[in-house]
């Protein structure tokens, strides 16, 4: 079994992983990080959303082995203990959440898409966000965090 | 404690922010899923391949020779074991006075298969991968038999239960079809519509999951399961399924990511997990993966119908006539049988004085997955039926569809309103609700507004929706006589701690909704103590007293009511005690903002002080408990009856037949509200799921193999959010006469009202008399190129 380092949420993690194991079950079964969420088996709803070296990425699309040396951010290292970030912040201000499940991808999704472009229009996020799906807000409170945790995070 | 959101007040009416929201945002929420259990094993469902089968062996041997393989179960293990039939638990009778048809639907199948992803066997592993292997490995022997899986056609193919002749599960009605046929053959105009209304698949974000766990030195098992009702599921496991005593299976349903029906039922899976769990004395846990959600969770709609309104010369309704074919899938589902019923035809009177209704509504079986309620259940079939043939009446006779829906609304003054259709509506106001959307959607410049498309290319066109719905099911007595099987009242406990904090026991789970804030809400308000002080608990059967659960947009009329007269208990007692302690008379303790006072007078004992006297009885009035702690259970009087206006316009391109979605409104009568910020979410979300129904979610079973086509996010077309535009929502309010707090219900109205409207609107733009949902840009065009 390949031995994998990473930087997981500011800490380094190491040890073996087998090649098939996939980043999102790594980081749910074997570092127990259970916000990252599997909703879907053909990459197509977001709910597994995480960062790798600051991009969002679909953590069911990558193995754990190509992570190797990258810095990965779940949902539990965005907030700063218990300061939300802004981007959490925003959406809890603006309802962007119901059942709370595909929260966590639409999050760490919004945080890049948003990143350096605090003015961004509502087509911009909601074509940004086509690869997230919600099935309880409808999306317009997830489009109004976002424009708000786009302003809130200044860019 | 974590910041749990900025209270400004937090009563009744504010907007505050949920309470749910720190967990879920920082990925600490836990689902079902997420939790792990020492010993644990992990079970893969053997499925079947085929529609409808015969099966003639299992062959498990090579799978149980497989690394990590703990055992393999079949039917016959279940057969074995006594294992009992799920169920149904509302027995509708039919025209000829017989109860419905029930077949048995074992948790495994033993003899036959009778849909795609049926369950035939189940392999339980030490860790997912090794089952998901050896499940590869387990040999079933088939005879395959003919598919039936159209709904339209059912009653004429290939037979699925001997116990079902035909395919007919009931053959039922309401209403009386000789008057029906008369009040038709007197109207000056019949118009006739035949609809078709949508199979579509619920999916959650949460796929199912569950985990059975037995206690060999207790005796008791304990089921975590993506649940919206935990009672109900022990209800239905101990007392039908597995023969446990109640007192011997806990039902844990922790965060769970949405329902919208698909997780009230009882199904195969959780009934396996608890019965192989004492087998192999581990716990054993199953999780959906997606493709099996869309095989096996149960889906809605599935109605085809064919439907003549007549109109006198004035343009009043005379008479409404409903014939309908209703899909029940393979088996009967947890409340299938009640939905294109008793939660249909029961709304086919909508806004409007129609004097005389009939339906009848043939339920057949297919070899497709159990059809059950879907966010709005059976109401959304109604909406879409009435709103689509008063729109096509108005057309047919040339005159404006908001005036002739104006001309046959229920006023204001006829409530209480006896409906043809066995209800009786308590309030409402829909012109109210009428002309406020119109006003908000400019409906006179919408002639202007659609020349300037015309001139750019684009077909527009305008869409109303005016529904009702029952929800806040329902009056046991109603239901009862209507063939339920159980009471849907529910409970609520509402307990003081000695120190003030105050705990709030709820039946209604909650699974997106927001109760731990909307109940914090209502009993701050109510006990007048701060909202940060009230911990709403739901979702354990083991600490909630009882409950019926979450559906129906029963949560905040049943269950709320249940709070509010739980805390008008504890409010009485904290009379005695304050009586006694202001020396003055139970009868002139007076109640009001969190105070106990001696009326006329200024003397008086805070709630916390009352609550610390109970606690801390050391001056305690003689023959009062101590402790403060109280029951109570809310059985409604009526179903509440929101209702309200929904406007979509839309614009077409007419080279692909895109329809773009350019401005909605929504205008609905929920009653008093809670939270108005959670009300909206709601509607923002059903309207999405009904806007889905309509453009892009169709379910599709291979006519020749029952196969279903649309298996994944890849086919079946779940609304994203560049399909989807903002939404303008406001409403009016009537209260409801009959619950505590005047409330109606909000969680379904969006669904239930979005199809008449994007479908009245697409068929505006096109000039077509129907399209069918969901409106594809392949159906829009040819519609627009048969009707230009």
């Amino acid at each position: 079994m390949p031995s994998i380092s990473l930087t997981l949420n500011g800490r380094s993690v190491s040890g073996e992983v087998e090649t098939k194991t996939l980043l999102v079950d790594y980081i749910r079964e074997n570092q127990k990080l259970t916000g990252t969420h599997v909703g879907c088996d053909t990459s197509q709803c977001g709910s597994c959303v995480v960062h790798v070296d600051g991009k969002s990425v679909k953590s069911c699309t990558m193995l754990a082995v190509q992570v190797d040396g990258s810095e990965v951010t779940t949902i539990e290292g965005l907030a700063t203990g218990e300061e939300l970030h802004p981007m959490q912040e925003a959406f809890r201000q603006n309802h962007g959440l119901q059942c709370g499940f595909c929260t966590p991808g639409m999050v760490m999704s919004a945080v890049d898409l948003v990143a350096g472009n605090p003015d961004i229009s509502e087509t911009e996020i909601r074509e940004g966000l086509e690869g997230n799906i919600c099935r309880c807000t409808g999306y317009h409170n997830i489009v109004k965090s976002v424009q708000a945790g786009a302003k809130a995070m200044g860019g | 404690m974590p910041d749990t959101g900025t209270i400004t007040s937090g009563g009744i009416g504010d907007a505050v922010q949920r309470k749910e929201d720190f967990r879920f945002l920082t990925g600490r929420g836990t689902y079902t899923d997420d939790i792990n259990r020492m010993g644990q094993t992990y079970a893969v469902f053997v499925r079947s391949p085929h529609a409808h089968a015969k099966i003639r062996s299992v062959d498990t041997s090579a799978a149980s020779q497989a690394s990590g393989v703990v055992s393999i179960l079949t039917g016959a293990d279940m057969v074995a074991d006594e294992v009992g039939s799920l169920i149904c638990g509302w027995n509708v009778v039919d025209r000829h006075g017989e109860g419905h048809k029930a077949p048995p639907h074992p948790p495994l199948a033993h003899d036959t298969v009778k849909h795609v992803g049926d369950q035939v066997a189940v392999v339980i592993a030490e860790t997912l991968s090794e089952a998901q292997a050896a499940a590869e490995l387990v040999e079933v022997d088939y005879e395959v038999l003919a598919a039936n899986v159209d709904t339209g056609s059912a009653l004429s193919g290939p037979e699925i239960h001997p116990e079902a002749p035909s395919n007919l599960c009931y053959d039922w009605i309401l209403g009386e079809e000789a008057d029906v046929d008369k009040a038709l053959a007197n109207s000056a105009h019949v118009t006739e519509l035949d609809i078709i209304n949508n199979r579509l698949v619920p999916n959650p974000m949460e796929p199912r999951a569950a985990i059975g766990e037995y206690d060999m030195a207790t005796g008791e098992y304990t089921c975590f399961s993506t649940s919206q009702n935990p009672h109900v599921l022990r209800l239905i496991l101990c007392a039908f399924v597995l023969g446990i005593p109640e007192t011997k299976l806990k039902v844990i349903a922790p965060d769970v990511g949405g329902g919208f029906g698909s997780k009230i039922f009882c199904y195969a899976e959780e009934t396996t997990c608890v019965w192989a769990s004492k087998k192999i004395g581990r716990p054993v846990k199953w999780t959906s993966t997606r493709s099996e959600a869309f095989l096996t969770d149960a889906h809605g709609r599935d109605h085809v119908s064919h439907v003549k309104l007549g109109l006198d010369a004035n343009g009043k309704f005379t008479a409404l006539k409903v014939e309908t074919i209703a899909n029940m899938g393979a088996y009967l589902s947890t409340f299938a049988s009640s939905v294109p019923t008793y939660l249909y035809a029961t709304l086919l009177a909508g806004q409007y004085t129609t004097p005389v209704i009939f339906c009848n509504t043939k339920a057949v079986f297919t070899n497709t997955v159990a059809v059950d309620a879907y966010r709005g259940a059976g109401r959304p079939e109604a909406t879409f039926v009435v709103e689509r043939i008063v729109e096509t009446a108005a057309r047919e006779l040339g005159v404006d569809p908001a005036e002739l829906r104006r001309k046959n609304f229920i006023q204001p003054d006829q409530f209480p309103y006896d409906t043809p259709v066995a209800l009786t509506y308590d309030t409402g106001n829909y012109e109210a609700s009428l002309d406020k959307a119109m006003g908000m959607i400019d409906y006179a410049g919408f002639p202007a507004r659609r020349a300037k498309s015309e001139a750019n290319g684009k077909k527009r066109g305008l869409g109303i929706s005016a529904y009702i719905e029952a929800c806040g099911i329902a009056p046991s007595a109603v239901v009862g006589s209507l063939g339920a099987g159980v009471g849907l009242w529910e409970s609520a406990q509402v307990r003081f701690n000695a120190t003030g904090s105050v705990s709030v026991f709820t039946g209604s789970h909650s699974h997106g909704q927001g109760h731990e804030t909307a109940f914090a809400q209502l009993a701050a308000t109510k006990l007048g103590i701060p909202f940060e002080n009230v911990e709403v608990v739901h979702g354990d059967t083991s600490k909630v007293p009882m409950g019926m659960g979450t559906y129906g947009s029963r949560s905040l009329a049943v269950g709320g009511s249940a709070i509010d007269r739980a805390c008008d208990k504890i409010i009485e007692k904290g009379k005695k005690v304050a009586a006694h302690l202001l020396e003055a008379a139970v009868e002139d303790i007076e109640f009001a903002d969190g105070n106990f006072t001696v009326a006329g007078t200024d003397k008086s004992k805070a709630m916390e002080e009352i609550v610390f006297a109970a606690y801390v009885p050391h001056d305690y009035p003689e023959g009062v408990e101590p402790g403060m702690d109280e029951t109570a259970f809310y059985d409604p009087g009526n179903f509440t009856y929101p209702a309200g206006t929904h406007i979509a316009e839309v614009e077409i391109d007419e080279a692909t037949g895109v329809t773009e979605i350019v401005d909605w409104v929504a205008v609905d009568d929920f009653g008093n509200v809670i939270n108005p910020m959670i009300v909206e979410g709601q509607v923002h979300g059903g309207i999405a799921q009904g806007v889905g129904q309509a453009l892009l979610e169709g379910t599709v079973y291979d006519k020749d193999s029952g196969q279903l086509v649309t298996g994944s996010y890849m086919d079946y077309c779940m609304p994203r959010a560049d399909d989807l535009p903002s939404f303008r929502v406001d409403m009016t309010t009537t209260a409801c006469t009959h619950n505590p707090l005047g409330v109606k219900g909000c969680g379904e109205a969006g669904a239930i009202a979005a199809p008449a409207a994007l479908i009245n609107a697409i068929t505006d733009a096109t000039g077509a008399v129907t399209v069918e949902m969901p409106a594809t840009p392949e159906r829009v065009w040819r519609a627009l190129q048969e009707n230009n």
